[in-house]
């Protein structure tokens, strides 16, 4: 094959994909690395890539203790009872006690953020929410990670990890292939930063045809932060805690503004509150710690997330559907209404897109809500990700392994949805993330950890004839038939991913059954997945863009396994609303109160499973 | 709602592929414009309507949930600083027109380059602070939380 085989050499920081997390690695990196040499490879182009590439309306994580408004300590609580108890609360704290340092210099690089006019402080969307006209949030942060990266390399797909040789269970940089020139790229490093994406598209989505596109995360998060760690055999946590969404129907526009900023409320079919009548019954199976609706009433303690959705599932399969929004009220105020449609456009133009097609005008009718199919991330209400060790001052001994978000491979760091355990931290969160381990980087390599790496030909040559098999096999096979997709020796990423979807629908809890999920049904799941894997092996792409998509499959599916492994691990219903373990359907913090750590051979393909302490920030 | 491109306003320049987070936006090699190449991977983003130099990039709702006959254009300038969308309902009796701020400073010229910052001393190196730290946390005098400054621990076992 023609491609060349490029290598970058003498890299000390590979940032391995350049989101919100990448960019803070990246802008960071240089301020305690000067001479090093920073690198960014980033599958898309930086200006644009990531969750953030549309804009967003609002940043979900800032504390404002500048304006006496909260501590660190608070998000904590309030991540931890959102989560039910299952967060990594040292790597909440840290990221906390920084959040607000990333926001500010934002504000003075130039991203507008609102304020409030009567206090001065930043105009609140929510107790932790500011809102921001945020069209242009990710191509001002792309600015400063571009300043102090050497070299960014856009449209690159990072596919692999590198291995050290000399030492084991060390990483030494990264592969992949340019999606436009097809080349092969090495990038050889003495640390990389995981600063990938979470995964959508793992399950299948309840539109059909074209709108398959409108998946509430982005269509290019295709889980590679996962599918990179997994396969360089870090240990991951939470990756059964996937995520599901109660949003706008159809358009997945979001909510939160509106719940918050707008003060509107949801109602059933028959225009009554349904929430309440499903606490007690709800109270019964996660009890009264976790749901207390006088407690929340009283101290303003959050009802968690999966739990609300709980409700908003139960009532519209006792069929009193749907569920609205009621937006009539709000509407009424031009002030009000121009901030629903600005929340749209500037983080989910499809939203106000379809309303513009149906003729839904909120001022006069309350528009549909529904619950999504499941996502699996680490930055939203939710906490998926690798098992990174945390800060030297707050950790406890099962938490720290040296270096501040580094996982269990040496050298190999994580940000955002890379990171396990570390729910809400929305984009600021994982921009601080990201420049937190950027920071522990460059001590990793100043403490001398990353000499003698050693990196054969025969692994970078390895690495370059696995990556290119989906074209080869594709040319080889090809002419056996007339014309059209279907073959014998073959599938291709669509029909691949089609498979993928379905089988996680219906043996790991999606959207068509509803959420519901038992051992016998996740067993069977794993077994067709382990099938997958081998059709994955004669996957075919018929040009590079195929080439890209066939990888984003790969990436999604180690991302699925990794899900069905803990999901059965964790017999439970820790997260009702999420999903449901219909042979275990009761929180049990007597014998789950834990967080569950994975980790998979990379030579064998065989997961362990165990159990790590959780531990709780409380007063000293 | 996937994107599609007016044949007569695309000159072919590329911009679109580009910047197409995607990518799913390509030029075809017959007619030398470009095009949706995949639908349904599309999340009507925006990025390359926005990108576009000749407004030839236009968004049609998903076929399997949005009617025709509605709009959604935007206009985006950098050196204005601004973003202005206009929004036209299926049956005409909406049409709004809004207008937002994306910067508040001239483009670019207020990011730091961090190449040129002085060198953190030893004692920040070995202290939990990050660049711009303590300063930017709080824009007070104070220094950075920690367990000890809280008040906290962490504790071990069940805890709500």
């Amino acid at each position: 094959m023609a491609y060349k085989t490029i290598i970058e050499d003498g890299i000390d920081i590979l940032v391995a994909g350049a989101g919100l997390g990448g960019t803070g690695a990246a802008f960071e990196a240089r301020y305690w690395g000067k001479d090093k040499k920073i690198v960014i490879a980033e599958k898309a182009n930086i200006d644009r890539s990531g969750a953030v590439a549309q804009g967003l309306y609002a940043i979900n994580c800032y504390m404002g203790t500048r304006f006496g408004e909260n501590n660190p300590e608070d998000h904590v609580r309030y991540a931890r009872i959102d989560l039910m108890g299952m967060v990594r609360e040292d790597l909440l704290f840290d990221m906390a006690r920084h959040v607000d340092s990333a926001v500010h210099q934002f504000e003075e690089w130039g991203l507008p953020l609102m304020r409030n006019p009567k206090t001065g402080a930043y105009q609140r969307e929510g107790r932790w929410q500011i809102m921001i006209h945020g069209e242009s949030y990710k191509p001002i942060v792309a600015e400063a990670a571009k300043k102090s990266a050497d070299k960014v390399f856009n449209r690159v797909c990072v596919t692999h990890l590198l291995m050290d040789e000399s030492k084991p269970n060390r990483v030494a940089g990264a592969v992949g292939f340019n999606v436009r020139t097809g080349n092969y790229h090495v990038f050889k490093s003495k640390t990389v930063i995981v600063a990938a994406g979470g995964a959508s598209n793992i399950y299948k989505p309840r539109s059909v045809g074209e709108g398959a596109g409108r998946v509430w995360y982005a269509p290019w998060s295709s889980g590679s932060a996962y599918g990179l760690l997994i396969g360089a055999g870090a240990k991951m946590t939470q990756m059964e805690n996937r995520i599901v969404l109660a949003r706008f129907k159809d358009g997945y526009g979001p909510v939160g503004a509106y719940f918050l900023h707008l003060k509107t409320y949801t109602h059933n079919g028959l225009g009554e509150e349904y929430e309440s009548k499903w606490w007690p019954q709800l109270q019964e199976m996660v009890g009264k710690e976790y749901l207390d609706p006088e407690v929340s009433h009283r101290t303003h303690r959050p009802i968690p997330t999966c739990l609300r959705n709980h409700a908003l599932i139960s009532e519209v399969n006792a069929g009193r559907g749907p569920i609205h929004m009621v937006t009539m009220e709000a509407f009424q105020d031009p002030h009000l209404e121009e901030i629903g449609w600005h929340n749209f456009l500037g983080m989910t133009v499809g939203q106000a897109v379809l309303w513009a097609a149906t003729d839904v005008d909120p001022k006069n009718e309350n528009p549909e809500l529904t619950t999504s199919e499941p996502y699996v991330m680490g930055s939203h209400a939710t906490g998926c990700g690798a098992w990174c060790s945390g800060p030297e001052d707050v950790s406890p001994a099962e938490y720290f392994w040296g270096y501040n978000r580094m996982t269990t491979v040496e050298g190999l760091f994580g940000a955002g949805d890379a990171v396990g355990g570390t729910p809400h931290a929305f984009s600021s969160g994982s921009f601080t993330e990201g420049r937190l381990a950027a920071k522990a980087a460059c001590q990793y390599i100043d403490d001398g950890k990353a000499e003698g790496i050693r990196v054969s030909d025969e692994q970078i040559n390895r690495r370059r004839e696995e990556i290119y098999k989906p074209l080869e096999h594709y040319k080889i096979y090809r002419n056996e038939i007339t014309a059209g997709s279907v073959n014998p020796n073959y599938i291709n990423p669509r029909q691949g991913l089609d498979r993928l979807q379905k089988l996680m629908d219906e043996y790991a809890g999606g959207v068509t059954v509803s959420y519901m999920t038992n051992e016998k049904l996740l067993n069977i799941g794993l077994k067709k997945m382990k099938i997958m894997e081998e059709d994955l092996e004669k996957i075919a792409a018929e040009n590079i863009h195929e080439l890209l998509r066939a990888w984003e499959l790969k990436h999604r599916h180690l991302t699925s396994e990794a899900v069905i492994q803990h999901t059965l691990f964790r017999k439970e219903t820790r997260w009702p609303g999420y999903y449901y373990r219909g042979d275990a359907m009761k929180v049990d913090d007597e014998n789950w109160h834990v967080l569950t750590v994975s980790r998979r051979d990379p030579k064998t393909g065989e997961y362990t499973m165990e159990k790590a302490p959780l531990y709780h920030l409380v007063e000293a | 709602m996937p994107t599609f491109v007016y044949m007569t306003r695309c000159d072919g320049c590329g911009q679109c592929v580009d910047i197409c987070p995607s990518d799913i936006m390509h030029i075809d090699t017959t007619i030398r414009r470009a095009y949706n190449i995949e639908p349904n991977m599309c999340w009507e983003c925006y990025s390359c309507v926005k990108a576009c130099p000749h407004n030839a990039i236009d968004v049609r709702g998903y076929a399997d949930f949005a009617p025709l006959g509605h709009s959604v254009r935007v206009r985006r300038d950098e050196e204005k600083g601004v973003i202005a969308w206009r929004i036209i309902f299926r049956n005409g009796k909406k049409d709004m027109t809004l207008l937002a701020p994306i910067t508040t400073k001239p483009w670019g010229k207020h990011i730091p380059k961090l190449a040129d910052e002085s060198a953190p001393s030893q004692a920040m190196r070995d202290s939990q602070l990050l660049f711009n730290e303590p300063k930017y946390v709080r824009l007070d005098d104070g220094d950075l939380h920690t367990l000890k400054s809280n008040g906290l621990k962490m504790k071990k076992g069940v805890s709500y």
